[in-house]
């Protein structure tokens, strides 16, 4: 297991509601509890979520405000304090003009200097939405000198990944936080239920895989 | 959202013919379709605010689950698989097909106004 460093201030560019919570929530609560302010840019609400809770309880129409809630709430629970929603659309992100993202994330890297940005490793990450957000993020950092640049630590989760891209160079023991990590899952009610029924109940059983899942949560350190 | 009441969401349908309507249509087996399992083939499509009138509109089916096909001047909207339905507080008519685990897996919503 890796040592985590400490940072200055740690820049999540993520795009929908609940990837911080299944992705870095451990990572997040033990940067925050090391002292460390986060800020987290979520670009779209989740509106075109298929998960509407079971039994349903969101429509596609109240789904955006639904998934907002938990986000804040989820953000509540992790202690980030800098909440940032960018606007953009569930679905939609690999159609906008990249040059729009790299402007938003400019603007909010050169406000908040992180010295640690974490975002999905494009190509790797499964989702349009995820590979799109992640090679935007690369685009911005790349512009940035590199003697200026924050380290970029990115998740990837592609079948097969490893093959091409290595193993995780990362890989952080987040069990003194994974309570709040599971609360911060939990926090996002209608995505959840269904993935993580009875995950508190097997992981104070000891299920293997669970504990495995909420204990490390592991990066790919992107090399520019 | 309920399950499909034949009689009421007929009454809806005729009320929003031959006006203009916004209409959102969607299907989709989800962006984790094929990561999950990849015998399942990942698809969708979806349009968010067509503008459209259409002259007559009908559900049908047997249920639990229903098709609802509304007839434009020169084309057809068609929409399979709709369990559910619900007239919302800017009585906007909803209609979803839920799955077998109550994901979306078809949608088709009838508002007078643009949607967000």
């Amino acid at each position: 297991m890796d040592k985590m460093e400490k940072e200055q201030h740690v820049l999540v560019v993520l795009p929908h509601p609940d990837d911080e919570a299944f992705g870095a929530s451990g990572t997040i609560a033990a940067h925050i509890a090391n002292g460390t302010p986060v800020t987290y840019a979520c670009l779209t609400l989740g509106e075109m979520g298929r998960n509407l809770g079971d039994p349903p309880f969101a429509t596609r129409e109240s789904l955006p405000l639904i998934r907002k809630k938990e986000l804040q709430n989820a953000a509540r629970v992790l202690g980030i304090q800098d909440l940032r929603m960018l606007g953009y659309r569930d679905k939609t992100v690999e159609f906008e003009d990249e040059e729009k993202l790299i402007q938003d994330f400019t603007s909010i890297i050169e406000e908040v200097h992180p010295t640690l940005v974490i975002s999905f490793y494009p190509g790797y990450a499964v989702h349009p939405d995820h590979d799109a957000t992640g090679a935007a993020v690369v685009k911005t950092l790349e512009r940035i000198p590199a003697s200026k640049r924050p380290k970029l630590h990115c998740i990837a989760f592609a079948h097969g990944c490893e093959e091409e891209i290595g193993q995780a160079d990362i890989v952080y023991d987040v069990s003194k936080v994974a309570q709040t990590k599971m609360d911060a899952i939990l926090s996002h009610a209608s995505q959840a239920q269904l993935m993580v029924a009875n995950m508190k109940e097997k992981y104070q059983q000891g299920d293997l895989e669970v504990l495995t899942r909420i204990n490390t949560e592991r990066f790919w350190t992107y090399k520019f | 959202m309920e399950p499909v009441i034949v009689e009421t969401v007929q009454k809806e349908i005729d009320k929003n013919a031959n006006q203009e309507v916004y209409l959102h249509l969607e299907t989709t087996a989800g962006a984790y379709a094929s990561h999950f399992d990849e015998k399942v083939f990942s698809s969708g499509a979806y349009i968010r605010n067509a503008l459209v009138q259409y002259e007559r509109g009908k559900i049908a089916g047997t249920g639990p689950s229903y098709r609802v096909g509304l007839k434009t001047q020169i084309g057809w909207i068609y929409a399979e698989g709709i369990t559910h339905f619900e007239v919302d507080s800017d009585g906007r008519l909803l209609l979803a097909g839920h799955d077998y685990q109550g994901k979306l897996a078809v949608c088709l919503e009838i508002s007078l106004k643009p949607f967000e």
